[in-house]
């Protein structure tokens, strides 16, 4: 018998129990289905922490100021600003393999531009902030050093600041104001999308440092010149450990620390915290994948039991066909070729619906949606391996069976 | 030499309770072109002996030869083909598959040979057209009578041309009219030369046969031939007979 008719009298003995066999390649789909979706739904979910993780740039530690004790009340981060921006130029040119040191305030303000106003994160910094982000701008121009070192009036807008404060216009050039100082629009950054936090990282206006010190925060430049963090990148991921280390030891040095003395800042490795929520991510995955995997082989169990039924309730034809001459063999190979065909056409379906899933829930989700080839020839591979794995133990009892004994039985 | 021969040819069944011996040390010869009725009560050893010749089941002693072939020496795969070539089997319950039509049904033994199917199909349609059911070709089991169930099963047997028909009971679910067409239809194989041997517990049916062998408790009892009754000629009488009710009158 050739291997196609063999498969046209799978079909047809598929065929005469329509309904049953619908039922148990429900097991089958719904396992396929399930392994595609999750897979998809779970490197679409890596896929955007990655994505995340890229925006906020390579190779970071951020350096928070306070964590001062008063009177053996230990206040933690930023209660106090011990930090300036003479230790970002420090960090930067003392300690090896920093590539760029941005001193960093931030506040939030109510920006006016005509009728409109919205109210958005104000970052004061400098030049090295968009070095460490690997930020740049979309239109304009970003600070010029003159502009930094005088604390000139001007402002680099996100794109939903754009959007928000000037709509369908053009911000370049334009004048708007915060807390009534009026700012010239020098640049627009390009679109940055939403932090690993779900924080909106286009929502946000950049100032010159000083300008932000006197003309929003209102803080006397001559006597104050603290910050609330200092954004360190580092040359490669390798460096970042030592790199720490170092600049926990300059920082100490320049605070005056003794040596019984908690830091007065705390430094977080951004690259760590990401790879962690990496690994998490793919974790995730995986228990997604293992939990998909769980409903695929039950489903093999049900093609299993199902052929186990039809070799009972077929065993007088078994008998005949030994009678008239089928070897052991031809009748295994027509079992396993019926479970492997079951198995088969559920894993069609199951992939058909498994990638609608994945689309739709990506679209739903706003991820990206990632249906790999190879996740689908998986899924067909291992659904054609589930028709031959469970059906091999009711093919071998089928083969097994003794012709009389077969052909007697009612 | 004859086409079935039978030396000394024991079936001990070995159970938890025992061992039962169905079938001890017989010998017998069936030639070629015979048409032999095998009878005897149930447990009387009939059907091991049908098993054994028909190679659907191992002796536990003696020598079988089909065609020549020892058969006590083949694999099962050997059995297989043996069963395959040069026997055909006719049973009590036709046993046609049920989702095909009865041309496919027919060329169930040729798929197995592994014959195209071309060939196939016009083997399958002259088999059944020599059993009279050419029209009804494309008839799945359940359209068909239980006498032309039976005369599919035949051509089914037919088919590979084999050495020997042989035949479980096979008018025991028909019948007595239908029955003596089929027992009809099995003298006009066997008068084109077709080999037969029908197992049955009715004497009836034996009357047709050429050569009778009894079985009891194992053994032969007795083997005889005989004036095998003219099925085709009760047929004739009983149509022409008048009715039942006329008689009495």
């Amino acid at each position: 018998m050739s291997l196609w008719e063999a498969i046209r009298s799978a079909l047809s003995a598929i065929g005469a129990n329509a309904l049953r066999s619908a039922l148990t390649m429900l097991g089958i789909i719904i396992g396929v289905a399930a392994v595609i979706a999750m897979v998809a739904i779970g490197s679409g979910a890596r896929e955007r922490v990655t994505g995340q993780i890229k925006s906020l740039g390579a190779n970071l530690a951020i350096i928070q100021s306070g964590n001062v004790t008063q009177g053996g009340v230990r206040l933690g981060a930023g209660a106090s600003s011990t930090l300036t921006d003479e230790d970002a130029r420090a960090v930067l040119a003392e300690v090896e393999n920093v590539t760029a040191a941005a001193p960093v305030i931030v506040t939030r303000a109510q920006a006016v531009y005509a009728g409109t106003n919205w109210s958005t994160q104000i970052t004061a910094t400098d030049l090295d902030f968009f070095t460490a982000r690997e930020w740049g701008v979309a239109e304009g121009r970003l600070f010029e050093p003159e502009e930094l070192r005088r604390g000139e009036i001007v402002a680099v807008i996100g794109q939903t600041v754009a959007k928000n404060l000037f709509g369908e216009q053009d911000p370049l050039d334009q004048m708007f104001r915060i807390r009534n100082v009026p700012f010239k629009v020098i640049g627009v950054m390009a679109p940055k999308g939403q932090s690993a936090l779900g924080q909106d990282q286009d929502d946000v206006i950049f100032v010159p440092l000083d300008t932000g010190r006197r003309r929003i925060i209102g803080r006397n430049y001559a006597r104050d010149r603290s910050v609330q963090t200092i954004m360190v990148k580092f040359a490669s991921e390798d460096a970042i450990a030592p790199g720490i280390a170092d600049t926990t030891a300059l920082l100490r040095q320049r605070h005056r620390l003794p040596e019984d003395q908690d830091d007065d800042f705390i430094v977080r490795n951004l690259t760590e915290i990401a790879n962690t929520a990496t690994a998490a991510a793919t974790t995730l995955s995986w228990l997604l994948a293992a939990v998909a995997a769980v409903s695929l082989l039950v489903g093999g169990i049900g093609i299993m039991n199902i052929m186990l039924v039809s070799v009972t309730e077929r065993t007088r034809e078994i008998g005949l066909r030994l009678a008239v001459g089928a070897r052991q063999r031809d009748v295994l190979a027509q079992f396993l070729i019926e479970a492997t065909t079951l198995a088969t056409i559920g894993g069609a379906v199951g992939i058909a619906l498994g990638v609608g899933a994945a689309l739709t829930i990506a679209r739903i989700a706003n991820w990206p949606s990632v249906i790999s080839i190879e996740t689908i020839l998986i899924a067909v591979g291992v659904s054609g391996m589930i028709g031959v794995f469970f059906g091999f133990y009711p093919a071998r009892q089928a083969a097994r069976l003794d012709p009389i004994e077969a052909l007697r039985r009612e | 030499m004859a086409l079935i021969e039978v030396h000394e040819l024991s079936r001990i069944y070995s159970l938890d309770s025992g061992s039962v011996i169905a079938l001890d040390r017989v010998s017998l010869e069936i030639e070629a072109g015979d048409l032999v009725a095998v009878m005897g009560p149930s447990g009387s050893g009939k059907s091991t002996f049908m098993n054994l010749i028909g190679c659907l089941d191992r002796p536990t002693g003696g020598h079988y030869r089909l065609d020549g072939v020892a058969v006590e020496t083949l694999s099962s795969d050997g059995l297989a083909e043996l069963r395959n070539r040069k026997l055909g089997f006719v049973f009590q319950q036709f046993n046609l598959l049920p989702r095909v039509d009865a041309c496919a049904n027919v060329e169930l033994p040729m798929v197995y040979a592994g014959r195209d199917r071309k060939i196939r199909r016009e083997k399958a349609l002259a088999a059944l057209g020599r059993v009279g059911l050419a029209e009804r070709a494309h008839h799945r089991p359940m359209q068909l009578s239980g006498g032309q169930q039976q005369r599919v099963a035949i051509a089914r047997a037919l088919v590979n041309e084999p050495r020997l028909l042989l035949a479980d009971e096979p008018t025991g679910a028909l019948d007595s009219r239908t029955a003596l067409e089929i027992l009809a239809l099995f003298q006009d194989l066997n008068h084109e030369g077709v080999t037969v041997v029908i197992v049955t517990h009715d004497a009836e049916v034996a009357r047709h046969a050429r050569r009778v062998i009894r079985f009891r408790d194992g053994h032969i009892l007795s083997d005889q031939r005989q004036e095998p009754a003219d099925a085709r000629a009760a047929l004739t009488a009983l149509d022409h007979a008048p009715p039942a009710a006329e008689v009495a009158a």
